[in-house]
């Protein structure tokens, strides 16, 4: 914990300012540690400081109480500066049931703060988790950690005992109690709360006041407790002024659509099937409907992608979206979108794999599989979001280039991003970019290949425009009049030219923003997801002094023009990824640097903290 | 490239000549889809279609070749996938008439999936199943459609597997237009097509089609002359199912709730099955009747209206923009929770 020097004086227990601090909600999946995170992190971007978040919860959908594998959590990291990451290890760990302090205890910081729900520590809970002693009563757990034994359940049921509920309602307002308590140790403000309760709780007023009931016991129970000696405030951040919300990176891949929808004013179709973690982007589309967005849930992954195909053909924009092994099976479809030469979005929000791997976890290891992984040469343009909030404009962005050179284009974002939120800056919309389409609807020399010379596009055609009815499909054609073409030289053409038509997706990157000296030492390079604990280990890095600076690819196909430039400006390159070094043999084979990988597959985010010591062994090296 | 393309006012007079294109036709000579191919040219002009709102979409095999041949927009897409291809073509375009070309493999293996969803959710498509029982392009292993022990290069001792029926299929999909026609009966073939067309909604149409090359005269019953007397039953609404030469006619009727065949005289008039093609439970039957034990039906099993996908799809967009306004992305960003730094 990163602690100011003075203390607040004049409140009743003294008060410390903090730059920064972790804290993790652990329980059970029936004891609401999401929407208890959820909560403390819109009470502190109310407070205005940045946040970072990792909601973490189990695949079953109810898993078993108690155990091990049905611990479900959400840690959040809030700041008075920027926050890239949820952070490494915690400052505060509060742990609902036995089950979730076995699982998290691990990754509290020696001397953190430990708020333990000791109701659930019982017998039955105990042997769940594997404890052959109820380890509260291990003195040294007190020693190690600021260890806070709060009989939660106890003091909900004491806040509600005037009120007609059943035990059972009254048990689960206990998180509200753990949200009133790191509230009140955090000084955050309750108004987001009792906002939401009210809200939520609109048709049945007596859980609305509960609730509210819990939430302020658990305040006051901080305030006049014993326990808690000191409490801490974290200043709002310094972030560029503007209206501010909180976003997703689901909702934000959601929102670039409606955005492009409606700058392009083309109707678009989404093909969906329902897949963890994506699933979320189709529900998100369907409530859109005033913006012309048309969802189908379809009968499978292929029906997904080629509804989404057969729109483009149709003078709409197809999009599609899953998660990596639905991606697997629209390789083929994705195929004819490249034969076809037509607009495609597809959105893969990667999972821990292969096959069924971990749904609900996060991994960065479809790189490939987006480059390559279609049979024969099938060159598609792939682009990443960094953060939740820059997969609005990275799915604005994938529509743009789709129909400008009429060609499918794969956006990598991951479990992390989908679920976790950050304070977004709402940006002006009217200084997106324009897409302009425009249907081909000259009669005069039209051929069905006959390409744009700066784009290589080919026509689009709207079926219904009298006089150039044309048949495509994905038998190889010849250039320019699209007539089928088993030509051994017109096939090596048409290879070269369909890749030469991403390649020159170039055009359209800006110059690569470089975090750092314009030299050095050692240059991180990453994509994705991972922006957050990069920069955070870059600019540690760059503080202690150590000559390294941080570029994060948006585009990682084509790769932007200037970063082999950049990559020789350096003595070494850093390449962390999550997955078993996927981007660093791109970089090792496109521009014959000796890149390394720091590669951790965990189904986790990766920490800054092990980046940073990657940085640091490779320094030390030579 | 012909440019005599229609205005919005008025469809011009077309003829057959209007929907052939320039491109080589490329089956084997003696194909079905030669036959084919020409009446569905030839049933274009009565559509009173505009030709550039035609698009005709297929997946892969021989009869998917088909959309090459034809004067309109067409889509030759992936193995089976055409009737996913076409469901978002239509809701991208509901202004679009939509004609898909599949065969037996096609449509009811690799893409049975896609047909099955396509029949329930109504999608306003024409279907044409081109049915040869046989895979033709690959050169000649099995179908789904082919007959158990059928002996092809896939299975030298005898396919070991079921054929599927292709109307008993659409309709337990729920399709809501279900017929059967033959390559060897143009002006059936067109009467059928035309009706199919016409339909609104998902309309199934199986065209008994022969591969003289790898499954040659795998429906002889309803081609050779004397057999095809003998059993074909010509499907009309509001006719009894009576069929077979003139000197020997026979009549299906139930016995209880089983089909049965008898000779016509010997039946009441009351007692006979008059065809209804409103009615999906005679339908089921009929689509099961076959040779030798029965005749073969032809003609429109089941045409009922049912509610079509992409109509409630996109009434439900206009009542979205008509109760709430178009949507407006500057207004959504700054909706709900936000906060000002
Ligand atoms: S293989 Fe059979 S179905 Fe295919 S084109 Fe030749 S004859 Fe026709």
């Amino acid at each position: 914990m990163a602690e100011g020097a003075t203390a607040v004086a004049g409140a009743v227990k003294p008060r410390r300012e903090l730059d920064r601090a972790v804290v993790r909600f652990a329980g059970d999946s029936g004891d609401g540690m999401q929407l208890t995170g959820e909560q403390f992190t819109a009470e502190s971007a109310w407070a205005g400081n940045d946040v970072a978040t990792l909601p973490n919860f189990p695949a079953e959908i109810r898993a078993p109480a108690g155990t091990l594998f049905g611990v479900s959590s959400f840690q959040l990291q809030f700041g008075s500066q920027r926050v890239y990451t949820p952070g490494d290890r915690l400052d505060c760990l509060v742990a609902m049931n036995p089950a979730a302090l076995k699982v998290h205890l691990g990754d509290l910081k020696p001397g953190g703060l430990l708020i333990v729900n000791t109701s659930a520590f019982d017998k039955r809970n105990l042997d769940k988790a594997g404890y052959p002693s109820n380890p509260v009563d291990d003195p040294t757990l007190g020693e190690r950690y600021r260890l806070h034994n709060v009989d939660m359940t106890a003091l909900t049921h004491e806040a509600l005992k005037d009120l007609l509920l059943n035990t059972k309602e009254k048990d689960r307002c206990k998180n509200f109690f753990a949200l009133g308590v790191v509230s009140w140790i955090y000084t955050r403000p309750l108004e987001p709360t009792l906002e939401w309760i009210g809200k939520r709780f609109a048709k049945s007023p007596t859980l609305a006041d509960a609730n509210t009931r819990v939430l302020k016991a658990g305040h006051a129970f901080g305030e006049t407790a014993e326990i808690f000696g000191e409490h801490y405030t974290i200043e709002p951040a310094q972030m560029a002024p503007g209206l501010y919300r909180a976003m997703t990176g689901n909702r934000a891949l959601a929102w670039g659509l409606l955005a492009a929808a409606e700058r392009s004013k083309l109707p678009i179709v989404y093909g969906a099937y329902p897949i963890t973690p994506a699933s979320g982007i189709l529900e998100e589309l369907a409530m859109h409907k005033r913006f012309r967005i048309r969802t189908i849930q379809a009968e499978d992954e292929i029906a997904a992608v080629t509804a989404a195909i057969g729109a483009s053909f149709g003078g709409a924009i197809g999009v599609t979206g899953s998660s990596g092994p639905g991606i697997a099976l629209k390789g083929e479809a994705i195929g004819l979108a490249v034969m076809a030469e037509l607009p495609l979005v597809v959105f893969n929000i990667q999972r821990g794999g292969p096959s069924t791997g971990l749904p609900t976890k996060t991994e960065q290891a479809d790189l490939m599989q987006a480059l390559y992984g279609r049979n024969s040469e099938s060159p598609v343009v792939v682009l990443a979001p960094a953060t939740p909030g820059d997969c609005f404009f990275v799915a604005y962005e994938a529509l743009r280039v789709a129909v400008k050179y009429m060609v499918p284009v794969i956006v990598l974002s991951d479990g992390f991003l989908a679920n976790g939120s950050e304070p977004w800056l709402i940006p002006d919309v009217s200084t997106l970019p324009p897409i302009d389409v425009e249907f081909r609807t000259d009669l005069e020399g039209f051929f069905p290949y006959l390409r744009d010379p700066a784009t290589l596009a080919r026509p689009w055609v709207r079926p219904g425009t009298a006089g150039l009815e044309h048949r495509i499909g994905g038998i190889e054609k010849q250039d320019v009049t699209g007539n089928i073409s088993y030509d051994p030289d017109n096939h090596d053409h048409m290879v070269r030219t369909r890749a030469e038509k991403v390649r020159r997706v170039a055009q359209e990157i800006p110059p690569t923003t470089v975090n750092g000296p314009a030299g050095g030492e050692v240059l991180v390079v990453g994509w994705g997801g991972t922006f957050g604990s990069i920069t955070a280990a870059a600019e540690r890095a760059q503080s202690e002094g150590l000559s390294v600076a941080a570029v994060h690819l948006r585009y990682l196909n084509p790769l932007p023009p200037d970063l082999g430039h950049i990559l020789r400006q350096y003595r070494r390159v850093l390449v962390p990824e999550i997955n078993s070094g996927q981007l660093v043999r791109v970089l090792r084979a496109e521009y014959l640097v000796d890149a390394v990988g720091f590669n951790r597959v965990r189904g986790l985010p990766l920490s800054s903290d092990e980046i940073h010591h990657a940085i640091n062994q490779l320094l030390g090296s030579t | 490239m012909s440019t005599t393309g229609a205005g919005p006012a008025a469809t011009p007079k077309y003829t057959k000549k209007d929907f052939e294109s320039d491109q080589d036709v490329r089956w084997c000579p003696g194909c079905g889809d030669y036959a084919i191919l020409s009446a569905i040219q030839k049933s274009m002009p009565d559509l009173g279609v505009p030709r550039e709102d035609i698009v005709f979409i297929s997946g892969i095999g021989c009869s998917s070749r088909f959309p090459y041949y034809m004067n309109t927009y067409g889509f030759h897409t992936i193995h089976g996938r055409a009737p996913a291809i076409a469901t978002g073509l239509r809701l991208a375009r509901p202004d679009l008439t939509v004609f898909l070309v599949t065969g037996d493999g096609d449509g009811l293996s690799i893409g049975g999936n896609h047909m099955l969803h396509v029949l329930r959710r109504n999608v306003d498509v024409t279907i044409l199943l081109f049915n040869n029982r046989i895979y033709g392009l690959t050169k000649g292993q099995y179908s789904p459609t082919s007959e158990l022990g059928k002996v092809t290069k896939s299975t030298p001792m005898g396919a070991a597997d079921r054929p599927v029926n292709p109307l008993a299929f659409a309709l337990g999909s729920g399709a809501a237009f279900v017929a059967r026609t033959v390559d060897r009966n143009i002006p059936h073939m067109e009467a059928m097509l035309k009706r199919a067309a016409m339909h609104r909604g998902a309309s199934f149409l199986e065209i008994l089609q022969n591969c003289p090359v790898y499954n040659d005269l795998a429906w002889n019953v309803i081609y050779e002359k004397e057999s095809k007397l003998q059993y074909e039953l010509r499907l009309e609404h509001g006719k009894p199912l009576i069929f077979g030469p003139p000197d020997d006619r026979r009549a299906v009727i139930m016995d209880g709730v089983v089909p049965k065949v008898v000779k016509a005289r010997d039946v009441q008039e009351s007692a006979l099955w008059v065809h209804d093609e409103t009615n999906a439970n005679a339908a089921k039957l009929l689509a099961d009747l076959f040779a030798p034990d029965f005749p073969v039906p032809v003609g429109v099993l089941y045409a009922v209206d049912a509610p079509i996908y992409e109509d409630l799809l996109l009434e439900q967009e206009q009542r979205a923009i008509s109760e709430r306004g178009p949507g407006d992305i500057g207004k959504l960003l700054t909706s709900g929770d936000t906060w000002r730094i």
